[in-house]
């Protein structure tokens, strides 16, 4: 045999080898079913994982029906043991949704097939692709937690949920079923490791707007939130710390963080008033105010009718917590209930009672206010359930009914008497002044004239040169040289007192 | 007067064979890999063809299909036929099979062809991430089918035709 025919075999065992690696190479080939083939094409469009490829679409064609496009997608080898239940596969394309813009790469490189790993133990092979990329990957960390809400608020799939204003999580998605709307999100870790049986969870979309008894307030998450709307958790403080929640764990859906955050206060009080005023204004949820300290919350408004018919109350239902009044020294036994009976009992005797209280000027709302009157007597009814505490009148009302009472004593007031009377005096009045006209008025002239005449004379006799007035001069000055002679003598005597007796020496003998 | 070429019919056969066997691998394994800005194509012979024909370049598309197709096709199954006719003993027409492996030898060499094309093309695109063309496994496999058919058609003596004649005249 010509050494030749080893050419042949060479060309054949290359050949083999060749044929048997590309065969053993072969990865599973799979089929995903989309809606619509936009985008993918047979031969180019890759299949990625984590942007590696991992495989390629190798035809596309309809399904039976029409309805569906089916790809048929050969994979590497070596992610063929990845190819389970959970794993998904959807089109990657420009996207916006959520607030994000994704997929422009595809707009140079055309689609891909993103790949999201599962992490299920069965295999598949036949697979649905969605519709939209998930909104978490498959293996990032954290817990999804369900929520349930009534009805679904201003959030979609892909809003972010906030926990301190942090951005932690995303909604994922939100149905609905027989129970009301559940909503799925995913929080990432680290802040999964806050969620825990005491989380409460609430809608932190948009803005909040509230103006109730307390006054406006406004609350908002963050810019992001008012957009495109979020949720956001905390846990209320003072709870014992607890475990983590686990994944699928359920909570209920607040509307608003002060909803969320109120504490479910175990010890409280429940008593009823009875009003036979209007509370129109009074609503479920006004506090119940104790010299400002908010103490409690209206629950129900409710008509009772009065003991013995005849009249119908108003009987609101307020839920007191002890709990929110601070002592500055700690009560003498306040604990038991009989104690705190007891407390209470000796307060309303000394005068507190429950009373309805416009909140503002602007809004027409009430709240209830406990405080101590001047009133005496009522007791608390501990045999009705719950006890009823005794009231007293609103301001307004006793106002009210004050004037009332002015108005009535008013109008017993004799006032058509007294108006004769006061016209009777002023008739006798005007008589006189009458009489004083007529009377007294004409000699007022003349004795005028007199009197001026009088003023006249009185000038001329206090005139400078009047003869009063120079007498009088004269006569001081006669004064005047008498005292200064008499000054000399008594000077003259100073030095001769022997003159009084023997008379005045002549000055010659000197 | 040159001398008979030794074992001529099974050094034929040899190369025909491997030329056959390596026949599959060249149409079914790409030829040029394409990368470009957008995304990369693998291209086999075939697939070449169908894009030149499909975007309007037909003359194109008509030389890559006869030299890259037809040509190693009818050289083989000429080769094998010849090959075959020797083998047999058969006396048909001589002289058309003499001119026939004159012309398998002739236009042997211009199904290189495709290959001269996929070498320069690879040579001159490789501005990297821009557009790069690399030779695919196909390519080998072509290169040596049309090397050995090349070998076939040398190693095949074409006086054997004529000794069926000398043998029938005998």
């Amino acid at each position: 045999m010509p050494a030749v025919w080893l050419v042949p075999l060479v060309a054949a065992l290359l050949a083999g080898w060749m044929g048997v690696k590309a065969i053993v190479e072969r990865g599973p080939s799979i089929t995903i079913r989309f809606n619509s083939a936009d985008g993918i094409e047979a031969g180019k469009t890759k299949l990625k994982y984590k942007d590696v490829q991992v495989g390629m679409v190798k035809s596309v064609s309809l399904s039976s029906d029409l309805k569906e496009v089916v790809a048929t997608a050969e994979l590497a080898k070596d992610f063929g043991p990845h190819l389970v239940e959970d794993t998904r596969f959807w089109v990657v394309r420009p996207r916006i949704a959520a607030g994000a813009v994704s997929g422009l790469e595809t707009l140079l490189s055309g689609a891909y097939i993103g790949v999201g790993a599962g992490k299920s133990e069965q295999s598949r092979r036949e697979f649905v692709g969605l519709d939209a990329p998930p909104v978490v990957a498959g293996d990032s960390p954290g817990t999804p937690l369900v929520l349930r809400s009534a009805s679904a608020g201003s959030f979609d799939v892909g809003s972010p949920v906030y926990f301190r204003r942090l951005p932690a999580g995303q909604v994922t998605g939100t149905e609905l079923d027989r129970d009301g709307v559940k909503v799925t999100v995913f929080i990432n870790a680290p802040f999964d490791q806050h969620v825990n049986a005491n989380t409460r969870f609430w809608q932190a979309s948009g803005v909040d707007v509230k103006v109730d008894a307390g006054g406006l307030q406004v609350d908002t998450q963050s810019l992001v939130s008012i957009l495109i709307g979020g949720l956001a958790f905390d846990t209320p403080p003072g709870t014992a710390p607890v475990a983590p929640a686990g994944a699928a764990a359920e909570f209920r859906l607040f509307a608003n963080r002060q909803a969320a955050l109120k504490n479910p206060e175990h010890d409280k009080l429940e008593f009823t008033m009875l009003f036979d005023e209007s509370v129109r204004g009074l609503q479920p949820g006004a506090p119940v105010d104790f010299r400002g300290i908010t103490v409690g919350e209206v629950d129900a408004v409710r008509m009772q009718l009065a003991a013995g018919g005849g009249d119908v109350l108003v009987a609101v239902q307020a839920t007191i917590y002890p709990s929110r009044i601070q002592w500055q020294d700690a009560l003498p036994g306040a604990g038991t209930a009989q104690r705190r009976r007891r407390l209470i009992d000796a307060l309303v005797a000394s005068g507190m009672r429950a009373q309805l209280r416009p909140a503002s000027l602007l809004t027409h709302e009430l709240y209830l206010a406990l405080d101590f009157f001047p009133a005496k007597g009522a007791k608390v009814n501990w045999a009705a359930s719950p006890p009823e505490l005794p009231t007293q009148k609103a301001t307004l009302v006793e106002l009210q009914s004050a004037i009332g009472s002015l108005a009535a004593k008013l109008e017993n007031l004799p006032l058509d008497e007294i108006g004769g009377d006061l016209r009777q005096t002023l008739q006798s009045a005007s008589r006189l002044m009458g009489r004083i006209d007529a009377e007294v008025a004409p000699e007022v002239g003349p004795t005028l004239a007199q009197l001026r005449k009088t003023l006249a004379a009185a000038d001329r006799l206090l005139a400078s040169d009047s003869p009063l007035q120079t007498d009088t001069r004269q006569a001081m000055r006669e004064l005047a040289r008498a005292a200064q002679a008499f000054r000399v003598l008594a000077d003259y005597l100073e030095r001769h007192p022997e003159a009084l007796l023997m008379g005045k020496k002549d000055e010659g003998d000197k | 007067m040159k001398p008979r070429k030794p074992h001529s019919l099974s050094r034929t056969w040899a190369f025909l064979l491997a030329a056959i066997i390596f026949y599959v691998p060249a149409n079914l394994l790409p030829v040029m890999h394409t990368e470009w800005l957008t995304g990369s194509q693998d291209d086999t012979i075939l697939s070449g063809v169908v894009y030149l024909w499909q975007s309007g370049s037909w003359p194109l598309a008509l030389v890559v299909f006869v030299a890259s197709i037809s040509v190693p096709m009818v050289k083989i199954v000429s080769l094998a036929w010849l090959a075959a006719s020797v083998q047999l003993g058969s006396a048909w027409r001589p002289r058309t099979r003499a001119r026939l492996y004159r012309i398998v030898e002739l236009i042997g060499r211009w199904s290189m062809l495709d290959i001269y094309v996929t070498a320069i093309l690879v040579a001159l695109v490789q501005a990297k991430a821009l557009a790069k063309i690399d030779a695919g496994p196909g390519a080998l496999a072509f290169a040596a089918v049309v090397v050995l058919t090349m070998l076939a058609a040398m190693s095949f003596d074409p006086r054997l035709i004529w000794d069926s004649q000398r043998r029938g005249t005998r």
